[in-house]
């Protein structure tokens, strides 16, 4: 039994592509997440899956029926918008029945799931206030418990913490996995531009970017295998550093110099060729450590020093000619502006990217 | 013509600046009188406070001074004058307001009003929404919403003339100019003098009052409607409801304060008319309403002040409760937004 399967998926308005073909399969009991930048076309996706937009081209299924020409509401799913979307004039009680309403079911089949969503969400209290009456945080909550009440096959979420401040995003995150825990056979499809809700809530990531699918994966496997350098920049925070590099030897390991010269032995293997043509190094500013005898990956002057008291960021000039390279170091260290560093790297942890920007590690 | 531009401008620029010239002279004068002498700290800042008090009640004062002249002597004078007999030289208690009561044609422009009230309110808010909600959605709907708003810009007794073509009759077998006659013979009828149908005429005078203030209603319920979250609609349609459930459960009832505000203030209009009246049918024909029997009194036949004292007087209490409510529900409006 399969959740949604997309297949070759477009849309355009007019003469604009938004999306370019986007294949993707989604297992029923699944939480999948969208990340990408703004304009990349991730809202307009979960749209299209929700029915409020329609399918240029390509062929889209829920639980194996075709839903392309289908109303949103037969197509067994429930959608948590970013503003909430609650009916202003109705109660809570009425904003999560009013679903049910029109589906003419029976009062008391009505009233049994409004108050099971709303013990759920911990709402009973609430049952009989208006919306403007809320909290963002309860109000986020009502729009969860009136999906919930719709019974969806597919939960779709459009961005549904960014209206809420830092610490409210926290305690909803969390509701939010214990709520998909608690309903393991529902696919959830969550989209956002905050890596960390991707990273913590997904079982599968999908990057997307300028109307196309970059990577699809576990969190940890695009952190640790990025396929491209858009995935490797867009994943982690600081971004991964990238060096322009010169390959200079080929095989089971490959050797790549660095534009002061200097050469960097990386174990990816490289076909012959690639020798002599330029390529990207890449490193996690988490993975850098302070290098202490001759054995080291590249040295630099710090130029901004950022303690935060449990990491301290700092910003490196010299090896590449766009951004300072930036290292993450745990804990507080005793470092001045204009100090020459050297680091170092375990080398299982390093990057290597091709001219086009696809990773050498196959 | 050019001299009459010229003047209305120079009329309306020494307007502005004389306003000006209030304000700053009287301010000025405010500060000579209330100096704020250096050193003296405490009596600077009393008569600061004394300023900011005094100061309000400076720069209303001549807006205030017109209203109590053109606006609360005028109420007050009417209420004396319908105690006294029609020169307004002898008092007759309560006279006038038993022939009030008592009065046919009193009491047939009291039902004709009712019944405007009933109808014409109404139908602008309902046809109103109805294109509103149409127009928004055809790509020459803001043409049509032009077309529809621009008896707005006509006036009362300029619509009713064009009206009165519209319901134009002519005796035997000479051609029917009338717009409504034209169609009815076209299509096999008997033409009608339409204003003097009894009962029905009321409706046909209606009609005009409803072609000018449609487009009031549709102006600011499309302005209400676009104000509506987007998502709350795409939500509905998640939901299940239908463009019929969409527009009455979930747009209707979040558009209600501007709904019941257009509503009130063409109520408020609608008890005042007069203009179409007069032009129309002057009241013959069963077609008289408050405002044009008050003008009967006051200045034809000799004129009765204490008589439309009297109609005055119920006009004015008809129409205070709607509008205390209709400025209330407004500033509920605003203050929501």
């Amino acid at each position: 039994m399969t959740g949604v399967v997309l297949k070759d998926i477009r849309k355009s308005y007019g003469q604009v592509k938004v999306l370019h073909g986007i294949d993707l399969d989604i297992a029923q009991g699944e939480f999948v997440v969208f990340v990408g930048p703004s304009g990349c076309g991730k809202s307009t996706l979960l749209r299209m899956i929700s029915g409020l937009e329609t399918i240029t081209g390509g062929e889209m299924l829920i639980d194996g029926q075709v839903v392309n020409d289908v109303p949103p509401s037969r197509r067994g799913i429930a959608m948590v918008f970013q503003s909430y979307a609650l009916y202003p004039h109705m109660t809570v009680y009425d904003n999560m029945a009013f679903g049910m309403r029109i589906a003419k079911e029976s009062k008391e089949e009505i009233d049994r799931r409004v108050r099971a969503a709303a013990d759920i969400l911990q709402l009973t209290p609430y049952l009989d206030r208006l919306p403007k009456a809320l909290s963002g945080g309860q109000r986020q909550r009502v729009a969860i418990g009136r999906a919930i009440c719709r019974d969806p096959k597919v939960f779709l979420f459009d961005e549904p913490l960014s209206n809420l401040d830092a610490a409210l995003r926290v305690a909803t995150r969390i509701e939010i996995a214990r709520l998909k825990e608690q309903m393991p056979d529902t696919t959830m499809i969550y989209v956002t531009h905050d890596q960390v809700e991707a990273m913590t809530l997904a079982d599968r990531i999908v990057v997307l970017s300028a109307g196309r699918i970059e990577q699809v994966g576990p969190p940890l496997e695009l952190y640790e295998r990025p396929k491209n350098l858009f995935v490797a920049r867009f994943i982690g925070s600081p971004a991964m550093n990238i060096m322009p590099v010169t390959v200079n030897e080929t095989g089971a390991v490959t050797t790549v110099s660095l534009v002061d010269g200097k050469s960097v032995i990386v174990p990816i293997s490289t076909e012959t060729g690639a020798n002599g043509k330029s390529a990207s190094f890449g490193v996690r500013p988490e993975d850098l450590t302070i290098a202490t005898g001759e054995d080291y990956l590249f040295e630099g002057k710090v130029s901004i020093v950022e303690a935060l008291g449990e990491v301290t960021l700092l910003y490196i000039e010299g090896l590449s000619a766009k951004e300072p390279i930036i290292a993450k170091l745990p804990g507080i260290i005793d470092v001045k502006r204009g100090d020459t560093m050297r680091f170092s790297a375990d080398p299982q942890k390093l990057h290597l990217f091709d001219a086009d920007g696809q990773t050498y590690r196959r | 013509m050019l001299a009459q531009i010229a003047s209305a401008m120079g009329v309306v620029v020494a307007g502005v600046f004389a306003c000006a010239l209030y304000y700053w002279l009287s301010d000025k004068l405010l500060s000579a009188a209330l100096p704020v002498p250096e050193g003296d700290a405490r009596k600077a800042s009393a008569n600061l406070n004394r300023r900011a008090t005094i100061r309000p009640w400076l720069f209303l004062g001549p807006a205030l001074l017109l209203l109590a002249v053109y606006l609360v002597y005028p109420v007050i004078a009417t209420f004396i004058l319908s105690f006294y007999d029609r020169s307004g030289g002898n008092f007759v208690g309560f006279a006038n307001y038993r022939w009030a009561f008592f009065d046919a044609q009193f009491r047939q422009s009291i039902f004709n009003n009712i019944l405007w009230l009933a109808v014409v309110p109404a139908a602008c808010t309902f046809l109103g929404l109805v294109i509103a909600v149409l127009t928004d959605r055809i790509w020459w709907g803001n043409l049509a919403k032009s077309l529809i708003f621009m008896p707005m810009a006509i006036s009362f007794v300029g619509a009713s003339v064009i009206w009165k073509f519209i319901y134009e009759f002519r005796g035997g077998n000479e051609t029917q100019i009338g717009l409504l006659n034209a169609i009815v013979r076209a299509i096999g009828g008997d033409p009608q003098v339409w204003i003097s149908l009894p009962f029905w005429n009321n409706f046909f005078l209606m009609a005009i009052l409803i072609w000018i203030q449609t487009g009031f209603a549709m102006v600011i319920l499309s302005a209400a409607l676009r104000g509506i979250p987007e998502e709350t609609v795409e939500a509905a349609v998640i939901d299940g409801a239908n463009g019929w459930q969409i527009f009455w459960k979930i747009m209707v009832p979040q558009i209600w304060g501007t709904i019941a505000v257009v509503w009130t203030t063409i109520t408020i209009l609608v008890l005042k008319v007069f203009d179409i009246v007069l032009t129309m049918t002057n009241g013959q024909w069963n077609t008289m309403v408050l405002a044009n029997l008050m003008f009967d009194w006051m200045f034809r036949g000799g004129g009765d002040s204490g008589r439309s004292a009297v109609i005055a007087l119920v006009i004015m209490a008809a129409v205070t409760p709607i509008m205390i409510w209709n400025i209330r529900q407004a500033n509920r409006d605003m203050g929501d937004h």
